[in-house]
């Protein structure tokens, strides 16, 4: 475990990009497989590694270390990893064994041992070694490594082609012995299965207002923006198999989606609930993801459906080279050919001019079934990444409401000194009703505002809550609002952020409840 | 603590401890500017702490100097004064004040573990202790200070081309770094930002060994490639660092345990070196001492506070202002 732990506190403190790069060709030129690859699959988060609770992990901590000291260290600490590791109590001698036995101890560990084995472990390892491994089985590592800073590391490593690691990655297998040889230039170009392996896909970038002025929009298409999650989808004799944007395997979630199709085929699009192709909201959607068994009931409530982008292979045809206009006509005459239920085809807009389409995109918008459009360049190839030139979104403008200030948290790490995360809410009646929380969009002289607030105006404690004199108004942007059972307001907004402070304004003028519900729901 | 209150304030002779506004009379503990202010009237304070306020603030930053030698008793009125080193920085001490057989003890900063920079830590029993908790929560057990050092010299390997800046506080933090560097047998000379100076010649006045240190000239970028460069930490965030190519950014603190703060001030490589008790120096102390009260002066003081209930202590929070630690940034 020590080098392993040692690469990834590197990696944590070093905030250079390149240097990250370096960092990881380092160690995999000194690490020996499998650890190398191991530590690889890991930091790519491709392993499935036996998760313990961080509340576990405390559960241990907390028969030796009294609760409020925990509770003050972690206010002060603020990583619950980081707290536990730093406050370990108890230090024994013995070495960890290396990152490789480490893993396959944790998977073969059974219930009743796991707890004195954790124990152990956590005793007889340096601090570095505890944080790390408290990361590593708690889930997440968050060292602002992504799989593409690794895979651009090994290319390096290797002197290897970028583009060629990608192109195989998502076919092959911790601990990637085959993918190290080709790197070390003593194995062969591993070979994939292809009907089995996810495609990175193309994603867009944000339209900014001056790329209007450089682009002819006679290159260009649009399509809507789908609220619904992108998938790839893999046919193969009939078998489907769906993917998500990060390259999961969800088919086990959607099991009406089928097709009578006996070719292999790979194509790209949006995955939706709805009947006779109408999407229903981002909410309903969201009753069908994340789980492992579907009931009947579910399926017919909840009906899904793929509206198509892209096409990717045909008939074992790589077709990602060609243009999006010739992709398309592939797309379209598959689509004719194999059309159900299952299966709509994502309609292209028609636009002469960017003030046209500017038009549409106010005009035209179905609130709860579009997040956008998507203007995608006609001549592109399909390139995975996110390239720049090709493709954009633009997405449709967040909706603001006044609310008022109810209730503050403070922060953890950076910002426990500071009240950063709040509480708003909208008349009901004469009463006020929270309807979220938002601890983002300001800036760090709001921030200063709204602390100051806080500390001087708070009327009521509730452990670490403070509930404070209802006169601030605040202007709250968010991206959509679904109903809600869990909230007492019956709402819940979808990525609420604080846009604006609204000190002037006064709390009498801020809307009902039910007049927000009118508006927005 | 009748004839004490929450000031720090000595009543019966009318004498505060380090206080933070200008005094008629001020026993200093050390020669930290949050500890240390210029403009007192009377000030009892050890040699090298005197000395130490001339160097910063000018050699009349106070109208009468009184020197107090370490374990000499000054008796003031009914008051006995004692001072007893602390470990923290050269001239550090803690202050013991007995008033008619009842013994309170000012702990100042302190540490307790060894430092060849300045006077060992010495224990003092007493019936109420006054302490700092600058590090008073159980995630604060700083490590062995020679592994620390040992870090730095092994990314000197490693990066035999990149200058090292080290952020230092410039008294005390400073000296003990090159001394440490020194006892590992790190013999290059050494380089320091001219705010490092004037203490460091007095610590080497005050025979101390420091060895060969430099103060940075920055016309040659190329003689610091690989060398080691001591700097205040505002130093290294500020324009001057970048006149060092490509450095990689240190930090000798106590701070340093915490990853995510060392991430936040962008530092490369933390060294958890600290002037400080830790957690389990602080609460070995208050036991030690055998108190039945412990007032906590600054720092993380709940949970030292719930400590000391926890053990059938009085604990009380003085939360005295003006105490920003200097090793926080």
């Amino acid at each position: 475990m020590r080098s392993f732990s040692e690469l990834i506190n590197k990696l944590l403190l070093t905030s250079s990009r390149n240097r990250k790069v370096d960092v990881l060709c380092d160690y995999f030129k000194n690490a020996p497989d499998p650890d190398r690859g191991f530590t690889l699959a890991i930091i790519t988060n491709s392993l499935e590694i036996k998760n313990i609770p961080i509340s576990k992990i405390k559960e241990i901590v907390r028969e030796t270390v009294d609760e409020e000291l925990f509770a003050l260290s972690y206010d002060y600490v603020g990583d619950l990893a980081e707290t536990i590791s730093l406050i370990w109590p108890n230090k024994e001698n013995g070495n960890l064994p290396q990152i490789s036995k480490m893993i396959s101890i944790l998977k073969n560990i059974n219930k009743n041992e796991l707890t004195r084995k954790i124990h152990s472990f956590l005793s007889i390892a340096n601090e570095t070694e505890r944080w790390a491994l408290i990361k590593l089985i708690s889930g997440g590592l968050r060292i602002g490594v992504s799989s593409r800073l690794a895979k651009t590391a090994l290319a390096k490593f290797g002197e290897k082609k970028l583009d060629d690691i990608e192109k195989i990655w998502h076919g092959i297998d911790p601990p990637y012995e085959n993918l190290f040889k080709w790197l070390c230039d003593s194995g062969p170009f591993p070979e994939i299965d292809l009907k089995n392996t996810f495609n990175p896909m193309m994603l867009a970038n944000p339209l900014e207002d001056k790329d209007f002025i450089n682009l002819n929009c006679n290159n260009f298409v649009a399509e809507w923006k789908w609220d619904g999650i992108r998938v790839q989808i893999i046919i193969n004799d009939t078998k489907v198999k769906i993917f998500s944007r990060t390259g999961d395997d969800i088919s086990l979630s959607f099991p009406e989606i089928k097709t009578l199709e006996k070719n292999m085929v790979i194509l790209d699009g949006e995955l939706l609930v709805g009947r006779n192709h109408i999407p229903m909201n981002f909410n309903s959607l969201q009753q069908r993801l994340n789980r492992k068994k579907v009931s009947l009931k579910h399926i017919d409530d909840f009906p899904a459906f793929v509206k198509l982008y892209d096409i990717l292979y045909l008939n074992n045809d790589d077709l990602r080279e060609k243009n999006w206009e010739e992709r398309r006509n592939l797309l379209e005459n598959w689509y004719y050919k194999n059309k159900n239920e299952f299966f709509d085809l994502s309609k292209i807009i028609n636009f002469n001019s960017w003030k046209n389409l500017t038009a549409i995109r106010k005009n035209e918008i179905i609130d709860e079934q579009h997040e956008g459009l998507m203007i995608k360049r006609k001549s592109s190839p399909y390139i995975s990444g996110r390239p720049k030139g090709h493709w954009y979104k633009w997405k449709k403008d967040p909706k603001t409401v006044d609310a008022i200030l109810m209730y503050a948290v403070r922060g953890h790490g950076k910002r426990s000194s500071y009240y950063s995360d709040f509480t708003f809410g909208l008349w009901d009646g004469n009463q006020l009703s929270p309807i979220g929380k938002a601890y983002f969009g300001f800036n760090d002289n709001e921030l200063k505002i709204l602390d100051k607030f806080v500390r001087n105006n708070t009327i009521k404690k509730y452990g670490p809550v403070r509930e404070v004199e209802k006169t601030f108004v605040i202007e709250v942007a968010f991206d959509s609002v679904n109903s809600s059972t869990r909230h007492k307001s019956g709402v819940a907004l979808r990525f609420p952020r604080i846009k604006r402070l609204r000190e002037d304004k006064p709390t009498s003028e801020v809307i009902q409840l039910c007049e927000f519900k009118l508006e927005f729901l | 603590m009748k004839w004490i209150n929450e000031n720090l304030y000595i009543s019966p002779i009318n004498t505060y401890i380090d206080p933070s506004k200008p005094v008629e009379n001020a026993i200093i503990t050390h020669g930290h500017a949050d500890h240390a202010k210029p403009g007192h009237k009377n000030v009892l304070a050890t040699k090298e702490t005197i000395n130490i306020m001339k160097i910063r603030y000018g050699e009349n930053c106070a109208q009468n100097f009184q020197e107090l030698t370490l374990n000499k008793t000054l008796k003031i009125d009914d008051i006995k004064i004692t001072f007893y080193p602390a470990g923290h920085i050269l001239g550090s001490v803690q202050v013991l004040a007995e008033y008619k057989g009842e013994r309170i003890n000012f702990t100042g900063d302190y540490k307790t573990k060894k430092d060849k920079t300045c006077e060992n830590f010495e224990p003092v029993k007493c019936h109420t202790l006054v302490t700092e908790a600058t590090f008073g929560l159980p995630v604060f057990q700083h490590p062995n200070e020679h592994n620390e050092i040992k870090k730095l010299l092994r990314s000197l390997e490693l990066f035999p081309k990149r200058p090292h800046l080290v952020g230092v506080y410039a008294l005390g933090k400073a000296q003990r770094i090159i001394g440490l560097l020194r006892q590992q047998r790190y013999d290059k000379e050494i380089f320091i930002h001219g705010a490092l100076e004037k203490l460091c010649n007095y610590y080497v006045e005050e025979k101390i060994f420091l060895g060969k240190f430099l103060k940075t000239n920055l016309k040659d970028k190329k003689v610091y490639q690989g060398e080691i460069i001591l700097a205040p930490p505002s130093s290294i965030k500020n324009v001057w660092s970048r006149k060092f190519e490509d450095p990689i950014i240190c930090q000798a603190s106590g701070w340093m345990s915490i990853k995510q703060r060392a991430k936040q001030s962008l530092v490369e490589l933390p060294l958890i070196i600290s002037d400080h008790a830790d957690w389990n120096e602080l609460t070995q102390y208050i036991k030690l001492t055998g108190a039945e009260n412990v007032y906590v002066t600054h720092g993380r003081e709940e949970a030292i506070v719930h400590w000391c209930k926890l053990n059938q202590i009085n604990g009380l929070a003085l939360s005295l202002s003006g105490r920003e630690d200097e090793e926080d940034l």
